[in-house]
């Protein structure tokens, strides 16, 4: 038993499974020469015309090109370049309908020829036998050269393949009816395509060159045989004439005796197949330095008067060509590009010619059977007899119309190569192919989801990590800033149990005085009720920001005053001391903090006891007025324990309500004013910004007393965040940040910077909050009286 | 006598065939993909809680629970199917609330000058598809997108839009009836 | 005006499915014509009959059904159905059993199923079955050939009979399947069956006047034509040489070989060849691609088991003939068939049996 290797050399030819034997028709155009097609009046050229990826533009709309320019340049992956057919203008660039069989835009690079056939620099070279592989493979790459039989595989890819090439196989069958380009280009240029075979055996170097072809092409075979006259390395096989011979998978069985694994690649089994057409352009890229700018396209069909091969510019529409051959359209005119079984119709002449176009076919109504309406299938099996890949078309006919994708997979439906050969023998003229191809799109479709599903899934699932770990990682934070917490106080004195006992003592008594307080002041609220109300509304709001907050989070809250009392307690006896290292210092910003919380408690202690204002007030606010950056910094704690609230309560209108009555500069002068009249009582004389205050210190101990002590804090803190001046407290809200008590106020840091709109809209929901508050508070407004 | 003899040899072949039976059930365990595994499988990933669970893999732990095979609106009817083969049930129309209204796939698309920034949507999307800071415009990752709409719902300004898929020379499926055809002469 | 849009391909090879059936009719005229020389006009009027009924069924389905009626009358699938029953039926059998044998085949066994191309048995068969299961009496009364006739049959003397149940002159059918002596004259495979039974040997059974050279005196001739008629259609494509060889050559091998065991209890490869529906059915009948297997392999062993059955049946079985009942046996079989005989598709390794 001889090898497989010495049966293909000794020339044995391996029959073809199944296939068809539709007429050839080739009579109108098998003797006629290659007549180059005159330049049409515009060249619309698709940035993609094979598989893979288009490549990225070089030029641009009003751009002047030469012929060969390249108009793009590959990206990774499988993209070839396009260059310009001739010399002229880039007039634009858009969508437009391009040779695919649904007709859709794609991009296109439409270019008004000069005239001129003006060339790039070319650099012609005879002897690429010196050259490397590497630079061949560079030089076919770079002249765009796809498949020409039909595919439009970029031919670099195949031939850059680092496998061991055991056959190299021309394609010169040309199975399908009517088409006879790659047959007239033999006849031609014979000697060109074998130095085209030159160059890519040059690059693969293969054990043995066959040529196939089929025997209803005596002179193309007579032509070969002329060129390969004293050429023994290269072996022409002629086998007889049968559909779908020319398919690559169908030409190496017949050849070889191999067959391609399926889902693989001829390189798989160490096959290189290359078409006739992509091999003229490989000798005219490397030797003439030319890049694929035509090709060779038969226009034939009854409905044409004059049948012809023509040398199309690639980028020629349709139209063109037509009308350059005489077209005669009937009534339901098919224009079919490609042969009759595996061409496409086109919706209309407006498509240009590409690199993969054979063929444009245009038959008189009769001259191909018109597609009837499709009957039962009376499962005669011609189907099956006639499938060259051995499928069982019925059965995958009946599983597609029954939209079981699985079964028709189990059928092999991904191995039929869409000849057409079932449907052309079915005798119930069932369109199968279409049925198969609409079934492989929704397979491709249902595995590209289900890609897509495994992706999601797994950002999903990441998505989910990433929150666990965000979550974990804030509840660290906020334990080493506890702990941090913990180590300043233990650092700032020996007398925490005493600080402890002492503000508990203090928390009590503000409780209360506020208890007192809301009855006592009751009758004078009256008197100022009508000037105070729209300040009342801001400050209200703000009040009412931080007695939500304070309600949210109650529990933590009491545990911080409880310390923040205690380190007012502390700082309180030497206040002069503290501010000046506040904002180096982490500690020192958190004591400080803690001091003006604790500062605001005893305001509000004051504002309280109106009657009699305690020493506590007096020494705490004095000092604060005179260091104001002792105050920012509790300005800045303030808002941020604000913007806290107003995470937790999701209500950020109201925590932005700080922000206005930051912004609105007469509210914010009464409101520095208010503390003023605060810190220094006997020596502030304005009455109104008093009275405003005292309205939303009614108020919120109001919410106070409904609920607990700590609230006065909150209070407090609000107070003071109004006295500051902006720039200062966004300087000490970073100060606040290394506190990093509450990580999310980094993100809303920016919130303080907001933008006038923002603020407006702030403002709006703040007023309407105010206004309700102050419906609330009427009673309350009896207050303030008490203060004067 | 015989009647022992019985029952003796039949308690014998009881005690060996059980014994094998146990031998071959530890020695040839098969460690079966767990069913929730399985079935989050056939789920479609989209993770958009239109089951009322939160993401497909709590749906899949419900389904193996017990709960209905039929609240999966983005598999559709072919996930009920493959569902109802797993587990072994009948194939039941998908659940009128549940019900999907349009088959197309789609993909959300943010109008980028009426973004305020809120990052909802952010917080709303559950892979990941859309980037953006606070304060900053947003912008959806089209091939991250599940389409499960999630992010529509929370967008303050209304400025997300579901957009169908386009139709490319790559995804075409063979519809041939809707190739426009232009009129000649 | 505007450019049609198909799908490729674009060409056909213009064998379509009417023109298929069509064939498969023509093919059957020079059997007909011979049954008619042999057997007189009664297998006429019942293919009359049945392509009436058939036609009338099928309207009626598929009015029911709601599909184009034109178009699928027009593909002749019922009408051949009708004319392969009516050919299979007794001559003179009586005219409700053609009406009730056409309208089972049509509506239950062909377009309850699902119309054409989705009915699991060849309809005619089953029809033919059904009848002989059903009416045994009226099935089997085969008419000798003309020549041994002792009353003259004319074409009016078989419509009467079929009919009403008597010949013009009155004659019964019982009386006219009598010879001269009386004794009733069955088909030559019945008398042979009969005879091998009562102890004579296939020789002795074969001397008889029934038979003659090849096997039963007009039935040969009959057999040889439905056989020209089988190689028109091969040679017109309409069918593949897969089944017709292989159950011709199944049947002969085992006839052979029984003969070659047992010469006195057979009539050997040439008479079964020749006898009954053999002809009739390995071109006609079995070549039924719906019900048929649709692999080639799977053909051949579809083939193979109707040849088998057809002799099984025939030396051991209850009835005389068995073409009916092993095309249907074998139309079970031909899911399992294909499944089991699909083709080593290309790419695939050998064993996986084109599965992946």
């Amino acid at each position: 038993m001889e090898s497989l290797f010495e049966q293909v050399a000794q020339g044995r030819i391996w029959p073809l499974q199944g296939g068809v034997h539709p007429p050839a028709c080739k009579e109108n155009t098998s003797g006629l020469p290659i007549i180059p097609m005159p330049l049409p009046e515009v060249l619309v050229l698709p940035l993609k015309q094979h598989i893979g990826e288009g490549g990225k533009l070089l030029v641009s709309a009003g751009d002047k090109v030469l012929k060969g320019q390249p108009l793009t340049e590959p990206v990774k992956g499988l993209s070839l370049p396009i260059h310009a057919p001739t010399s002229g203008t880039v007039i634009k660039i858009e969508a437009h309908p391009v040779a695919h069989p649904s007709a859709l835009s794609e991009p296109c690079l439409f270019l008004a020829p000069d005239g001129q056939e003006q060339w790039v620099e070319r650099k012609p070279m005879a002897h690429f036998c010196a050259e490397t592989p590497e630079y061949l493979v560079s030089k076919i790459k770079q002249a765009g050269i796809s498949g020409l039989g039909g595919a439009g595989f970029p031919a670099y890819i195949k031939s850059s393949s680092l496998r061991n090439i055991n056959y190299l196989i021309v394609n010169a069958t040309e199975c399908e009816s009517y088409i006879t380009a790659d047959e007239s280009l033999i006849r031609r240029s014979a000697e060109n395509i074998i130095q085209g075979i030159d160059v890519i055996a040059n690059i693969v170097n293969p054990n043995m060159i066959l040529i196939g072809i089929e025997d209803d092409k005596p002179e193309a075979i007579k032509a070969l045989e002329q060129a390969l006259e004293h050429r023994h390395d290269i072996h022409l096989r002629v086998f007889p004439a049968k559909y779908p011979s020319g398919g690559e998978k169908q030409l190496i069985k017949i050849l070889t005796g191999e067959e391609v694994p399926s889902g693989g690649y001829p390189v798989d089994v160490g096959i290189l197949v290359h078409n006739v057409g992509t091999l003229y352009a490989v000798y005219k890229a490397v030797v003439e330095d030319e890049p694929l700018i035509s090709r060779i396209v038969t226009v034939t069909g009854e409905a044409i008067e004059h049948p012809q091969n023509l040398e199309v510019l690639l980028g020629t529409p349709v139209e063109a060509i037509l009308s350059h051959c005489g077209f005669n359209p009937g009534k339901e005119q098919r224009v079919i590009m490609g042969g009759p079984m595996m061409g496409f119709t086109l919706p209309h002449t407006q498509i240009p010619v590409v690199k993969i176009t054979n063929c444009v076919l245009a038959p008189a109504k009769g001259e191909l059977p018109e597609p009837q309406d499709e009957m039962d299938c009376i499962r005669c099996g011609a189907c099956a007899d006639a499938c060259p890949v051995s499928l069982l078309p019925q059965q995958m006919l009946w599983y597609a119309k029954a939209k079981d994708l699985a079964k028709t997979q189990e059928y092999n439906i991904k191995d039929c190569i869409e000849c057409g050969a079932c449907a052309y023998v079915c005798p119930s003229e069932i369109p199968l192919v279409q049925y198969y191809r609409v079934a492989k799109a929704e397979i491709r479709t249902q595995e590209q989801e289900k890609r897509q599903a495994e992706h999601a899934k797994q950002r999903f699932e990441a998505r989910q990590a990433r929150l666990a770990r965000e979550a974990e990682q804030r509840a660290e934070k906020q334990r080493i800033a506890a702990e941090k917490r913990k180590k300043a106080m233990a650092s700032s004195g020996a007398s925490n149990a005493v600080a402890d006992a002492l503000a508990r003592v203090k928390a009590k008594k503000a409780q209360q005085a506020a208890e007192q307080a809301n009855t006592a002041m009751e009758p004078s609220a009256q008197a100022t009720k009508e000037e105070a109300k729209p300040l009342t509304g801001a400050a209200a709001a703000v009040a009412k920001a931080k007695a939500r907050k304070a309600a949210q989070a109650a529990q933590q809250t009491t545990d911080q005053v409880t310390e923040q009392t205690t380190s007012d307690e502390v700082t309180g006896k030497e206040p002069s001391k503290a501010p000046q290292e506040a904002p180096a210092d982490d500690k020192k910003a958190a004591i400080a903090a803690a001091v003006a919380k604790a500062k605001a408690r005893k305001a509000a202690q004051g504002a309280e006891q109106t009657h009699k204002p305690t020493a506590q007030t007096d020494e705490a606010k004095g000092p604060e007025i005179q260091s104001d950056k002792k105050a920012a910094i509790a300005a800045a704690v303030a808002k941020a324990k604000a913007r806290k609230a107003a995470q937790q309560t999701e209500q950020t209108a109201v925590s932005d309500s700080q922000v206005l009555s930051d912004e609105d500069p007469s509210q914010q002068r009464d409101l520095s004013d208010t503390h003023k009249t605060q810190g220094a009582l006997t020596s502030s004389t304005d009455k109104k910004a008093a009275i405003a205050k005292a309205v939303a210190k009614a108020k919120a101990r109001k919410a106070a007393q409904e609920q607990t002590a700590t609230f006065a804090s909150s209070i407090s803190d609000t107070q003071e965040l109004t006295d500051e001046d902006k720039p200062q407290r966004s300087e000490l809200s970073d100060t606040h940040n290394i506190e990093a008590d509450a990580p999310e106020i980094e993100e809303q840091s920016p919130l303080s910077a907001a933008d006038a709109k923002k603020a407006a809209i702030a403002a709006a929901v703040a007023k309407a909050k105010a206004r309700k508050l102050a419906k609330a508070a009427e009673q309350a407004n009896d207050e303030p009286d008490n203060q004067d | 006598m015989s009647l022992v003899t019985a029952v003796i040899l039949l308690c014998l072949l009881g005690l060996i065939f059980g014994a094998v039976l146990g031998f071959a059930a530890i020695r040839f365990k098969v460690e079966g993909d767990p069913i929730v595994d399985q079935i989050d499988a056939l789920l479609p990933q989209t993770q958009c809680g239109q089951c009322g669970y939160p993401g497909c893999r709590p749906y899949a732990e419900a389904i193996a629970n017990g709960d209905m095979i039929n609240k999966c609106p983005p598999g559709g009817e072919s996930t009920v199917a493959e569902l109802a083969q797993l587990m072994g049930v009948e194939a039941i129309p998908l659940d009128d609330a549940h019900q999907e209204k349009d088959k197309q796939k789609k993909v959300a698309y943010i109008r980028e000058d009426e973004c305020i920034g809120c990052t909802k949507c952010i917080q709303a999307c559950p892979v990941d598809a859309i980037l953006g800071a606070s304060k900053l415009m947003h912008t959806v990752i089209a091939s991250e997108c599940t389409g499960c709409d999630l992010c529509v719902e929370p967008c303050p300004v209304d400025c997300i839009d579901m957009i169908p898929v386009a139709t490319t020379t790559k995804n075409w499926q063979w519809d041939l009836k809707q190739i426009p055809v232009k009129q000649i002469q | 005006m505007s450019f049609k849009i198909a799908s490729s391909p674009h060409h056909h090879s213009m064998k379509k499915t009417p023109v298929l059936m069509r064939t498969v009719i023509y093919a059957c005229i020079p059997g007909i014509i011979a049954q008619y020389y042999f057997f007189g006009a009664g297998n006429l009027i019942h293919i009359f009959l049945a392509c009436l009924t058939a036609l009338l069924c099928e309207a009626l389905v598929l009015s029911l059904r709601e599909k184009s009626i034109r178009k699928h009358l027009g593909d002749y699938s019922a009408l051949l159905t009708a004319i392969l029953l009516g050919i299979s039926l007794p001559p003179l059998a009586p005219w409700w059993i053609t009406v009730l044998g056409t309208a089972f085949a049509i509506i239950i066994v062909k377009q309850l199923y699902g119309g054409l191309g989705s009915n699991p048995f060849n309809p005619a068969m089953a029809g033919y079955v059904m009848l002989l299961v059903s009416f045994p009496l009226q099935m089997t009364m085969w008419l000798p050939a003309k020549p041994l006739l002792t009353i003259d049959l004319s074409f009016l003397d078989s419509l009467n009979i079929i009919f009403t149940g008597f010949s013009l002159e009155g004659y019964s059918i019982a009386q006219l399947r009598s010879n001269i002596d009386g004794i009733t004259m069955a088909t030559p495979l019945d008398t042979l069956k009969v005879d091998l039974g009562l102890g004579l040997t296939a020789l002795e059974s074969m001397s008889k006047p029934v038979f003659s050279q090849l096997s039963g005196l007009g039935w040969e001739w009959v057999n040889l034509a439905f056989l020209l008629g089988g190689l028109y259609l091969l040679q017109a494509k309409a069918i593949k040489w897969h089944i017709p060889l292989s159950i011709l050559g199944a049947l002969a091998t085992m006839a052979f070989v029984a003969f070659m065991i047992a010469p006195d209890q057979t009539g050997g490869p040439v008479f079964h060849l020749f006898s009954g529906a053999t002809m009739l059915g390995a071109f006609f009948i079995a070549t039924d691609p719906v019900s048929a297997s649709t692999t080639n392999k799977g053909r051949i062993i579809f083939g193979i088991t109707i040849g088998i059955l057809v002799f099984v049946i025939r030396s051991y079985g209850g009835y005389p003939d068995a073409f009916a009942f092993a095309v249907l046996l074998a139309n079970m079989m031909v899911p399992l068939i294909d499944q089991l005989t699909q083709p080593k598709v290309y790419g695939h390794p050998a064993n996986s049996k084109g599965k992946s």
